[in-house]
């Protein structure tokens, strides 16, 4: 992990959950900090440039912006992993390709304007690969949380 | 839900990253030839309209001190589907709970992603899911190695 200080940690809870909504959001998240606007923006651009900060913007919302998503997982021998991963990787509505320790070893999520798309491309690919697909659509989603507490430390 | 081009410039905007500097939406502005102020406007109706689900900065976890992450497919009770989503929900370190159309080969419906700090923390919220809930069949499957993950690009 980063070497990051107490303020750094105050800093990224306030980027991932009270980003304020402003045309000068550093200015406006500055003063609350009671720090200069040039001082939180160095800061923010150390944490982007450690990695610890992937990017800031909106997490959209894939649902209410009329886009289908699923869940899939292809077995795969093993020889054939990395062949078949770029395959799926080139495909623009992928958006997570994951090796996994399991009998489907290969599980992915296909993100595209709807369903009916979702299962033309999950039948080109199956024909293309010669492997079955396992397709896993939510049905409903309970808890999508995307922000990590840094302040509190507490082991459990 | 439709979207004009200007709502279609500021999801462009925000599904990527915004620049790093103290008017990070002018340059936007100047270019549609609007005011900073309409664009934070067209963000506000964009929530509104359930477009934006969170408005911030996205971490990457194993730089967060999150090393530790399992995905965990549970094979639930159809009748006590909605309390034990729910209550599967409550934990702080799963950070997301989806329930989804299986297959027979693969009866574990609801999916859950666990983020934790060790291993001990992980098998323990594991074990605590699972006793709290009278999970007794569950499936553990960790990553072992990213081919890609990336934000999705609507427009």
């Amino acid at each position: 992990m980063p070497d990051i200080d107490t303020l750094d940690r105050k800093i990224l809870n306030q980027l991932q959950n009270d980003f304020p909504l402003s045309i000068q959001p550093y200015k406006v998240m500055a003063d609350r900090l009671q720090i200069g606007e040039e001082e939180l923006l160095n800061r923010i651009t150390a944490m982007k440039t450690s990695g610890l900060i992937r990017r800031i913007g909106g997490v959209m919302d894939t649902r209410g912006l009329g886009f289908y998503s699923t869940l899939c997982a292809v077995s795969v021998p093993i020889d054939r992993v990395d062949e078949v991963a770029e395959f799926i990787n080139n495909i623009p509505g992928v958006t997570h390709n994951y090796l996994r320790d399991h009998k489907y070893n290969l599980w992915f999520t296909l993100t595209v304007p709807s369903q009916e798309d979702a299962e033309r491309q999950l039948s080109d690919l199956e024909a293309g690969l010669n492997i079955a697909i396992l397709n896993m659509p939510a049905e409903r989603i309970f808890k999508i949380r995307v922000s990590f507490d840094m302040e509190s430390h507490d082991d459990i | 839900m439709t979207y004009d081009l200007i709502d279609k410039g500021i999801i462009a905007l925000l599904q990527g990253d915004l620049p790093l500097e103290s008017h990070p939406f002018k340059s936007l502005a100047e270019q549609m030839g609007i005011r900073e102020a309409d664009i934070i406007e067209r963000i506000e109706e964009l929530q509104i309209k359930g477009a934006i689900r969170r408005w911030g900065a996205v971490l990457r976890h194993h730089q967060a001190g999150y090393r530790f992450n399992a995905m965990v497919a549970w094979k639930v009770e159809k009748a006590n589907i909605d309390e034990t989503g729910r209550n599967v929900s409550e934990c702080p370190q799963i950070s997301h709970c989806y329930l989804r159309q299986v297959p027979n080969e693969f009866p574990y419906e609801l999916f859950t992603m666990i983020h934790a700090r060790s291993e001990a923390e992980l098998l323990s919220i594991i074990e605590k899911t699972a006793r709290d809930n009278s999970l007794r069949d569950y499936i553990i499957i960790k990553s072992l190695r990213e081919f890609k993950k990336a934000s999705m690009k609507y427009v």
